[in-house]
């Protein structure tokens, strides 16, 4: 079973939603939509369910192009961050009315009702209506309605959104468990990196319309090809910094520069962008050949277990992640480290040119 | 800006309740500094929103005071205790340009023109959206406009409190970042007293000074970030603050040892006999994957969240989670897990013993 998109794309009133795409998904497989509002998450979801029509390309399930074929008639399931149920029918006949629909017979309908029910935990309330469960429990519901129906698509829309952080936490566990077992081809749309990386799977980054990068949700993660990718897939954001390698020496800031060491030694000479990720910004020298940096604190903000830094580098805004609790003062100098093993370098044009060392590592 | 005192305070939605669980706040007695930043933080249905209706005068408490420095203002309408509100959702005035919608609360109060001009610029630079101040706010997207409701929020200098009740649910991760930095920026600069309600640990813990953390309409502890991470008063917040919360393991406790199925672990201090159900908590950040020493565990799987992995293991038939780093490799012989002694807690009936000498 595969979902296929060839140079699809969808233009409206001529804005362009959906930059021309070829992605082929594959049966059995978690696949996020990774990218900010607005980046294409939902067209692209509605494209792959034949909700709408691309303006250019086709679709292909099962190697059959399906392009114009309505949503009906494929076989798709779709959720969204607002759950829909119907309230006035018991949670039992929430999830088995998409197999009423398709006629099927009470002994088929009952038995795939138990078997969705207790996979999604909601064994014990299948005489409830929806509006009295938690939250949590009608968006599995939700959830289970689209999977009973056994559909080859499955299209997940921000589907935890709405939910609790406790309790999205605990359903970003469970929905992988669940999904291995199912079978279907899922798409799940996050703006969130860190459920990306719990989902794990496969992730497409997207940015103004346009998937980035596709590919193992922790390679994606780890060897962005370009800044864009690299930007959409870190929270907090990746910082930033403008630096020139010079024979064997980086360049950055006002004339200050550091013996160029791993895969920053076979750099050209020239201008690029170099990436760190806030985790890897480190308050004390741990390796020689540290990139250094007279930085600002501009705010702290503390988690209990870490503290965030906000920097200010010569007017570039940073952030950093580091262990423990500390008390800095605002306002004051604060001098961070950079291993350069932790540092990507793109083109200026924020082209992917040397990956961090430790990524290839890892 | 004013100190808060919650004295006696306590409210049911129906009337007459008869016992506890009656009420969707039960009895509570704080009091608020002044210009300090706190968060109200729970799930859904814990009682952070009744409380945060309460003290901006949506709702009228079913018992006991509410006072703004030494003023009763209980029976104050909202417009008379001179607050500042911030929605989930966007509240803005489709019609008027971003410009007009910021200046709105201080046109209604009178204010000079010069100032006005002179502040909505501040407050525009401060939310991003200097550019756009003369576009009207139909047609802008939804993060646009919670910007614009978050900069109506922080307009007036001279209210008694800012609230806010979820105010970045609609904001995307990055923009949340950087809201929330002006918003603490704005906190440290002006000292305005701030209740910000969540159910996103994050948030709370990143945005305040003291954490309120909320279970079944009751207050379970009052805390930096720090006390809330490292001495949880209750499973519940050992639970809840974290990602992921808390290990909570039955053991028997004698002197300066905890017992887990015959298996010793150290504690840092003694305890005198303990009565009840008695656990130790350990956070996954103080568990340590090991190949010969301590508890034996069986690995279930292995999460890796980029900046560092989650290991989720069996434990006795208890699920246990550990955090490794993301450097460090995990080998197929490590089955066994130790812990930071100094990191253990022990609960007796969910809630905190504090340490006796030996």
């Amino acid at each position: 079973m595969t979902l296929e998109l060839r140079n699809v794309s969808k233009v409206v009133d001529g804005l362009t939603h959906i930059r021309a795409t070829d992605l082929t998904l594959n049966k059995g497989t978690m696949n996020v939509l990774l990218g900010p509002t607005l980046s294409g998450k939902t067209s692209l979801m509605r494209l792959m369910a034949g909700l709408d029509v691309p303006t250019t390309g086709q679709v292909f399930w099962e190697g059959n192009d399906v392009t114009g074929m309505r949503v009906q008639d494929r076989k798709v399931a779709m959720v969204y961050q607002q759950f829909i149920n119907y309230p006035s029918m018991s949670v039992y006949d929430n999830i088995a009315s998409p197999l009423r629909l398709m006629g099927k017979s009470a002994p088929e309908i009952d038995a795939a009702v138990k078997k969705t029910a207790d996979l999604m935990q909601l064994s014990t309330m299948l005489d409830r209506k929806p509006l009295e469960l938690s939250g949590g429990q009608q968006q599995r519901c939700a959830l289970a309605r689209a999977l009973v129906k056994d559909a080859g698509l499955v299209l997940l829309d921000e589907p935890l959104a709405n939910l609790d952080y406790k309790l999205r936490e605990e359903l970003r566990v469970e929905i992988p468990k669940i999904f291995e077992e199912a079978g279907s081809i899922f798409v799940y749309a996050t703006t969130e990196p860190e459920e990306a990386l719990l989902l794990g799977g496969n992730t497409a980054a997207l940015w103004k319309g346009q998937v980035r990068q596709f590919g193992l949700t922790p390679d994606v993660y780890r060897q962005p090809t370009d800044a864009t990718t690299a930007r959409v897939f870190s929270d907090p954001p990746m910082n930033f910094l403008k630096i020139s390698k010079t024979g064997s020496n980086i360049m950055f800031g006002d004339g200050q520069s550091a013996a160029a060491t791993g895969p920053l030694v076979n750099l050209a000479d020239g201008r690029y962008l170099a990436g760190f990720r806030p985790n890897h910004v480190e308050l004390q020298q741990k390796a020689a050949d540290t990139l250094a940096f007279a930085t600002t604190l501009v705010v702290t903000e503390l988690t209990g277990s870490e503290t965030f830094i906000h920097l200010n580098f010569q007017g570039d805004k940073w952030v950093g992640v580091v262990h423990g609790i500390h008390d800095l003062e605002l306002g004051a100098a604060l001098s961070v480290h950079i291993d350069q093993r932790h540092v990507y370098v793109f083109s200026e044009d924020g082209d992917l040119v040397a990956p961090a060392a430790y990524a290839l590592a890892a | 800006m004013a100190k808060i005192t919650l004295d006696n305070l306590a409210h049911a939605y129906y009337p007459n309740p008869k016992g506890e669980d009656d009420f969707a706040l039960k009895e509570l007695n704080h009091v608020w500094s002044d210009g300090e930043a706190y968060a109200l933080l729970g799930s859904s249905g814990c009682g952070k929103s009744t409380l945060l209706n309460i003290i901006s005068g949506l709702l009228h408490p079913s018992q006991g005071r509410i006072l703004f420095d030494d003023k009763d203002v209980t029976q104050s309408s909202t417009a008379d205790r001179n607050i500042a509100q911030v929605f989930q959702f966007p509240v803005v005035y489709d019609t008027m340009t971003v410009r007009a919608n910021l200046a709105f609360p201080l046109k209604n109060r009178g204010a000079d023109p010069q100032y006005i001009a002179q502040r909505v610029q501040q407050i525009g630079a401060m939310i991003g959206m200097e550019a756009e101040l003369d576009k009207r706010a139909r047609g802008l997207t939804a993060d646009a406009k919670q910007k614009i409701s978050l900069g109506r929020g922080m307009v007036r200098e001279d209210v008694n409190a800012l609230l806010f009740d979820e105010p970045l649910t609609v904001i995307d991760p990055h923009m949340k970042w950087e809201l929330r930095t002006q918003l603490k920026s704005l906190h440290h600069e002006f000292g305005h007293t701030m209740i910000y309600v969540t159910h996103d640990q994050t948030e709370a813990l990143t945005f305040a000074d003291k954490v309120v953390v909320m279970f079944d309409g009751r207050v379970v502890q009052i805390g930096t970030p720090e006390e809330l991470f490292d001495k949880p008063q209750h499973t519940f917040v050992g639970y809840f603050i974290g990602s992921p919360g808390m290990n909570v393991i039955p053991a028997t406790i004698s002197g300066n040892n905890a017992v887990v199925h015959g298996f010793d672990v150290p504690l840092a201090n003694g305890y005198a006999a303990l009565e009840g159900k008695t656990e130790i908590g350990v956070r996954p950040e103080f568990v340590m994957l090991t190949e010969s020493e301590g508890l034996p565990v069986q690995v279930r799987r292995v999460e890796d969240v980029g900046r560092h992995k989650i290991v989720r293991a069996e434990l006795f038939g208890n699920e246990i989670n550990i955090l490794v780093d993301e450097d460090q490799s995990i080998s197929p012989d490590m089955n066994r897990i130790t812990f930071d002694t100094s990191r253990v807690n022990v609960y007796v009936n969910d809630w905190l013993k504090p340490e006796e000498a030996a």
